[in-house]
């Protein structure tokens, strides 16, 4: 035994521990990967990431919220007035500039996810009473953010404007939130 | 080893208020291990890593499943068809579970053939005997939850056997059920069983990797350690061992994972669970098999359960039971011949496990549990008075230098009666 080991040369050694060791460690990270990737959301999830919605029953001035992946959207039907007021504020000074028509596909449908970008709470103002802050669009009863007509973020903590999720216009009266080819 | 001055100021620092670092080179590194260990002495070290892998993809799968009988069949197939790597997770931990009882199984033989379990190692002895039924009602209770036919039947016949108990053996089994039959209130609690119950596994194996290190591990030759001269340290040549012994293990394993899942498993687990229908063909888990085969062979309820019971119960007391002060089989003449009989009569018992319990299965099934038994109270003490054992080599070292270094004709590895 001891003549075995005494012929072994100390590079050669070193090689080998060195080569076992990487070769350990990089099937130790392949053998983690289907672990961790065992808590992404799964095929049957990610299989309802789209939402079908009917705009017709939607009347100018109203609005109504739906869930599309479990995220509450908020789609608006805007007043003239309130297109107006978000297409003339554009140039105002703001926490997030973005113009009205960078948020809109249609002036007349706002498409937005109703979660502040604050801190995940849900924002007020898209059902008829509720309390929409000083910028007539909606306002975060958790940390006092207030958003304008078109969503942007206009005072408050929060530093971004509501997100707008994709979507797509199927026909006249149908919205499709999520991926389009879904 | 060349340390940096801060690295090894930090070591010892750390080491004043608590030694890590001299307790892992005390029991992992340095640690003296008898330096004529035969592969057999690898199942150990398998089995605790097995251990892990079991609890890893058990934590990950209870992530994704769900303990309720309305949708725990649809939760299993959730995870193997929409989770991402689900069914590998599942067929790791399936599969794993029959691996894992595989290498205990040869580890506790391993145990027997060279005398183990004999003084001074009789808690080790026990204390692995408690892994073992632990081991088994956590399977037991993890074959439950994906609410199959055999899941549901199985857990029937099982907790059934408690009624055999007099007077509150029918209260007890209400109480296990938590209602009139096997439902959601069982499948719940049995799930939180399953999940609590390696960490008790886990808390045992360290009791008994307690008493291995002071005991030492036994080897081939069953004697003591007399010098340092027998030992090597553990690190890194029962390391590189123990590694090596493992990679083969993982081929083996992951043979089964990838291109037979379902060797060990039933078909009929592929069904959702129905009250309202027996398979015609209940059998158990492969690991339960022996003793399944020990029940039906006794035509009486209470009897059956009792030498059911007694078959798994009489392995801890085994160390009273051998009265032979020679540990290994090598030196054991008739004890080795005797040994094989009674693997065979195990693997025979299991192989009457999945007969029909009718006929001529019935005879050998009786005949092969009376040996069983006769094996342990009978034999193991006969032969401890009576058997002429060779006469056991003094020292490990010299024998090894024997085995390695001599002129002798090549028979490592085989069974060697020397010094006769």
């Amino acid at each position: 035994m001891s003549k075995l080991l005494g012929k072994i040369s100390c590079p050669k050694r070193e090689f080998l521990l060195a080569s076992t060791s990487t070769l350990g460690a990089v099937g130790a990270a392949a053998a983690a990967w289907p672990f961790i990737d065992s808590i992404n959301p799964a095929a049957d999830v990610l299989a309802v990431s789209s939402t079908e919605v009917d705009l017709s029953s939607i009347a100018v001035g109203e609005g109504l919220g739906v869930l599309w992946r479990g995220k509450p959207v908020f789609i608006k039907h805007r007043t003239a007035e309130e297109i107006k007021q978000a297409q003339d504020e554009d140039s105002v000074e703001m926490i997030d500039p973005q113009t009205d028509a960078d948020r809109v596909q249609k002036t007349e449908w706002l498409v937005v996810i109703g979660i502040c970008t604050h801190l995940g709470c849900l924002p007020s103002g898209h059902l008829p009473g509720d309390k929409k802050g000083e910028f007539g669009g909606w306002f975060c009863p958790c940390h006092g953010s207030q958003y304008d007509t078109s969503g942007r973020i206009r005072s408050g903590p929060a530093p971004l404007n509501l997100e707008i999720p994709p979507y797509a216009f199927k026909d006249d009266t149908t919205l499709i939130i999520g991926d389009a080819e879904a | 080893m060349k340390k940096d001055n801060n690295t090894s100021r930090l070591m010892t620092w750390i080491d004043d208020r608590l030694p890590i670092f001299s307790y892992a080179n005390k029991n992992v590194i340095d640690y003296p291990t008898p330096k004529n260990l035969n592969y057999w002495w690898n199942f150990g070290s398998i089995a605790g890593i097995i251990l892990v892998i079991m609890i890893i993809t058990g934590i990950f799968l209870a992530m994704n499943y769900q303990p309720h009988t309305d949708v725990a069949f649809q939760s299993v197939e959730r995870i193997m068809r929409d989770v991402n790597y689900g069914w590998l997770l599942r067929y790791l931990h399936m599969n794993g579970a029959s691996m894992f009882f595989i290498v205990i199984y040869i580890h506790m033989f391993r145990g027997m053939y060279f005398g183990s379990y004999k003084n001074p190692r009789e808690i080790l002895w026990i204390m692995g005997v408690a892994i073992y039924v632990t081991m088994m009602a956590t399977a037991f209770m993890g074959y439950v939850l994906p609410w199959g036919q055999m899941s549901f039947w199985g857990a029937t016949v099982i907790t059934n056997l408690f009624t055999t108990i007099p007077l509150v053996g029918d209260y007890l089994v209400t109480w296990i059920w938590g209602g009139f039959t096997i439902d959601s209130p069982t499948i719940n609690r049995f799930f939180v069983w399953h999940y609590l119950m390696p960490a008790i596994i886990v808390g045992i194996v360290i009791v008994h990797l307690w008493a291995l290190h002071v005991t030492k591990s036994n080897n081939p030759l069953g004697i003591d350690i007399k010098s340092k001269k027998d030992t090597i340290p553990f690190h890194p040549y029962y390391t590189i061992k123990d590694l090596f012994g493992f990679g083969v293990f993982l081929i083996i394993f992951l043979y089964f994972v990838f291109f037979q899942p379902n060797f060990f498993a039933e078909a009929d687990n592929y069904i959702p669970a129905n009250p309202m229908v027996t398979p015609p063909h209940i059998v158990p888990e492969w690991y339960f098999l022996p003793f399944y085969a020990i029940l039906r062979a006794i035509p009486d309820k209470l009897g059956g359960v009792i030498a059911m019971g007694g078959g798994v119960m009489i392995l801890f007391i085994l160390p009273w039971l051998d009265t032979s002060k020679v540990r290994s089989a090598r030196y054991r003449p008739i004890f080795k011949v005797m040994f094989w009989v009674f693997v065979a009569d195990v693997l025979f018992l299991g192989w009457l496990g999945i007969r029909p319990s009718e006929g001529i299965y019935l005879t050998w099934g009786r005949i092969a549990t009376f040996y069983y038994f006769f094996h342990f109270l009978v034999l193991l003490p006969a032969l401890g008075k009576y058997e002429k054992c060779y006469p056991v080599p003094d020292d490990i070292s010299e024998e090894f230098l024997k085995d390695h270094c001599g002129d002798t004709d090549d028979t490592d590895g085989k069974e060697e009666k020397t010094n006769a």
